[in-house]
């Protein structure tokens, strides 16, 4: 097959043309949400599309027309990418006008992304990244941590499974930084409840894909619990090798960072029995699933997880101070927009009430679930049963350990 | 002047004025992005273009050139100048010790030693506690110039970068036409016959080799300062691949090529992200059309249509 060349470039300066076309909507005093997640790679499905679909039906369960408001949501996708992230953010913060920046994962973006919205001082609602730095050294007043934590999974889960049991650890856990910072804070809270680590394996970061000698060292350990201090595909990979060595058999696995939406991915014949933690699940209770059938049909295949629910309370308590405040005063100052978000209560149908704290961490309520066998499962999505929660007060690290900068100043 | 063809000067007159108008038309930070890729990729043509010698590692001097700048900046108060000089220091002497390895050999294996080594250099990144890790170096602060001129303003930063990126653009266009330019040229054509000639063809592409890794340490180290972070996407192998595919894009061997290519991918990466998932794919398909239909690249091209050496 020969292609002529200007087949080829007719063709691609129509497609380079095609942008052209999306005309740029203008408003007074609209307020602009910019959704800044991954849209094409590993935390696609954690984030991405249903993050967008989540905030937008806070927009409609608000009603902001109804309440003459002008909102507009726009969104990016940062490929993982600090560089990039803090390039869109800037632009979006000087040449968009955006107010409040949502979403956000991993955490090396996240972290990127703060100095850029304090030095303009808009607002930041971050549901996506992990790190517990975002309200401790790298806290800024303009931020709110909205859904979860390594603190708060790390105690969720090394706190609750050994009151239920399992009180010897040996953890799989990923050489580098994050890893590390969870195998200890989850054995700190392992031995805090009285529990034991009997061991621990770190493999390279990145590039390992085979685990079998160190869940076999994890098996001849006779610990209860394997905890996997990894995230994304790591812990994929390791969950199903250590099913493929029965070590679901003797242990319990637990994940430290794992979603609903992997376990959809992984399929309950592999991910069943697995433990792991997160804020929000689809069936909690009627609020929940109330939430979740106005949801579903916008994102049939990919359910909300507690980030993507995150998405919808930080949106929907951000439109209710804007409406309270007023459009124009809300675009002002992003510093007094989040000190008025923390001022007025949270509540809505996925998290229940909950309350912000001043560093900007927002105190949701951690449930540990255990995966479902595929023979208890009822219906689609039907994955967790709920082993035990820890209240949003007692879940994150008390404030005075946070050693965030502005804390006491004020 | 400078030793510009006819053509070129134009060219050279027309860039000039597009970097002087482009802050006033178009947005300061993304231009830096583009002229801290453009420093990049020039650097890299230096050793594909004109020594022949691809190599695949490049992102690691263009990252621990920006770590060591951030590091500085945040750590040591620096001036924004040494900052700079000092990220094009690390890439020298980095592509000194790897360089003095890779270039013992030529073609696909110098490829893949500099790969090897751009790895290795990677997960001394990953695991060194100075780097912070996969969270990187944040919230660097841009600084002084020289003590008195503050950074923090867009367009003062925008000046620098121009003005650095005006320095390593006309720094390697010298090379190219120096004398020693020159035999790097005959080592790409004819290996065997340079030695025979008498040249010291492994000097003459280890300081070849310097030069390149020095300007990407610089180009790093200017990056790092404008966006205020060092992260480990700066050495991760991707970016090796990025700055390839910019050259390839640009055109090989010619000297505004990798600035093209710069611009084109630089453009795509940010006009493209509103399109979520699609960027990775059409940068795709973008890389097949220009195999396909400009071999050359696009001002490897241009320059075939209309007879000049650009």
């Amino acid at each position: 097959m020969s292609i002529s060349r200007r087949t080829l470039l007719g063709t691609a300066s129509a497609a380079a043309a095609l942008p052209l076309v999306r005309a740029r909507a203008q408003g007074t005093p609209t307020i602009k949400i910019g959704v800044l997640n991954d849209m094409s790679g590993p935390y696609m499905n954690t984030g991405g599309p249903t993050s967008i679909v989540c905030c937008k039906q806070a927009l409609e369960d608000f009603g902001v027309s109804g309440k003459g408001l002008n909102i507009e949501v726009i969104n990016a996708d940062h490929q993982n990418k600090p560089d990039l992230a803090v390039s869109i953010a800037r632009q979006w913060f000087d040449r968009d006008g955006v107010d409040m920046l949502l979403d956000v994962p991993t955490s090396s973006v996240a972290l990127a992304v703060q100095s850029v919205v304090r030095e303009k001082n808009k607002v930041y609602l971050n549901s996506g990244a992990a790190s517990s730095d975002l309200t401790g050294k790298a806290c800024s007043p303009n931020f709110i941590h909205w859904t979860y934590d390594t603190y708060m999974l790390a105690k969720s889960t090394g706190g609750a499974m050994v009151k239920a049991g399992g009180d010897s650890w040996y953890f799989l856990t990923a050489d580098y930084a994050f890893g590390k910072q969870l195998q200890a804070d989850t054995t700190s809270f392992v031995q805090a409840a009285g529990g034991k680590v009997a061991g621990s394996s770190a493999y390279p970061f990145p590039g390992t894909t085979d685990f079998s000698s160190f869940l076999v060292q994890a098996q001849a350990s006779r610990a209860k619990v394997l905890g996997l201090c990894n995230a994304g595909a790591d812990t994929v990979n390791s969950i199903k090798q250590a099913r493929e060595f029965g070590i679901n058999q003797t242990m319990k696995v637990a994940a430290l960072l794992m979603f609903v939406t992997d376990v959809h991915a992984l399929g309950l014949d592999v991910s069943q029995g697995l433990n792991l933690t997160e804020s929000f699940y689809w069936d909690l209770n009627d609020r929940t699933r109330a939430f979740t059938n106005r949801v579903k049909p916008k994102t049939a295949n990919n359910w909300p997880n507690m980030v993507h629910a995150g998405c919808y309370s930080a949106t929907l308590h951000y439109l209710k101070t804007v409406a309270d405040m007023g459009p124009a005063e809300a675009k002002k100052s992003g510093v007094d927009t989040v000190a008025r978000m923390k001022r007025i209560p949270v509540e809505d149908d996925c998290f229940g009430k909950t309350t912000i704290r001043e560093d900007g961490r927002n105190l949701t309520p951690a449930f540990l679930f255990e995966v479902k066998k595929p023979s208890e499962s009822k219906g689609p999505w039907d994955y967790f049963k709920q082993v035990a929660m820890t209240p949003g007060d007692q879940a994150y690290r008390p404030l005075s350990e946070g050693h965030c900068e502005f804390i006491g100043k004020a | 002047m400078f030793g510009f063809s006819k053509a070129q000067q134009f060219a050279f007159l027309t860039m000039l004025a597009l970097i002087v108008i482009c802050p006033f038309v178009l947005y300061p930070v993304f231009l830096m992005r583009v002229l801290c890729m453009a420093i990049f990729a020039c650097a890299f043509n230096l050793m594909i273009g004109y020594v022949g010698l691809l190599s695949f590692g490049h992102a690691a001097f263009f990252g621990m050139g920006s770590y060591i700048a951030a590091w500085t900046m945040k750590f040591w108060h620096v001036d924004a100048a040494v900052a700079i000089v000092l990220g094009g220091a690390t890439g020298a002497v980095l592509g000194l010790c790897l360089g003095y390895l890779a270039i013992r050999r030529s073609g696909i294996y110098f490829a893949m030693i500099t790969l090897a080594l751009a790895q290795m250099v990677y997960f001394f990144c990953v695991e060194a506690p100075f780097t912070g890790g996969e969270d990187g170096i944040q919230q660097v602060p841009r600084g002084q110039l020289f003590g008195i001129v503050p950074l923090n303003n867009d367009m003062a930063m925008y000046w620098l970068v121009a003005a650095v990126f005006l320095g390593s653009f006309l720094l390697i266009h010298r090379i190219i036409h120096s004398p020693f330019g020159q035999v790097l040229k005959a080592i790409r054509e004819n290996e065997p016959r340079a030695t025979s000639l008498g040249y010291r063809t492994d000097d003459y592409k280890l300081i070849a080799f310097v030069l390149s890794t020095t300007l990407a340490g610089v180009a790093g180290g200017t990056k790092a300062l404008v966006f205020g972070i060092a992260t480990l996407t700066d050495v991760h192998y991707s970016t090796s691949g990025e700055v390839v595919l910019t050259t390839l894009l640009g055109g090989l061997g010619t000297v505004f090529g990798p600035v093209m290519g710069a611009v084109l991918v630089t453009t795509m990466e940010n006009y493209l992200a509103q399109f979520g998932q699609w960027v990775t794919v059409t940068q795709g398909a973008i890389f097949v059309i220009c195999v396909l239909a400009f071999r050359r690249g696009v001002i490897g091209e241009l320059g075939g249509a209309l007879r000049l050496a650009l």
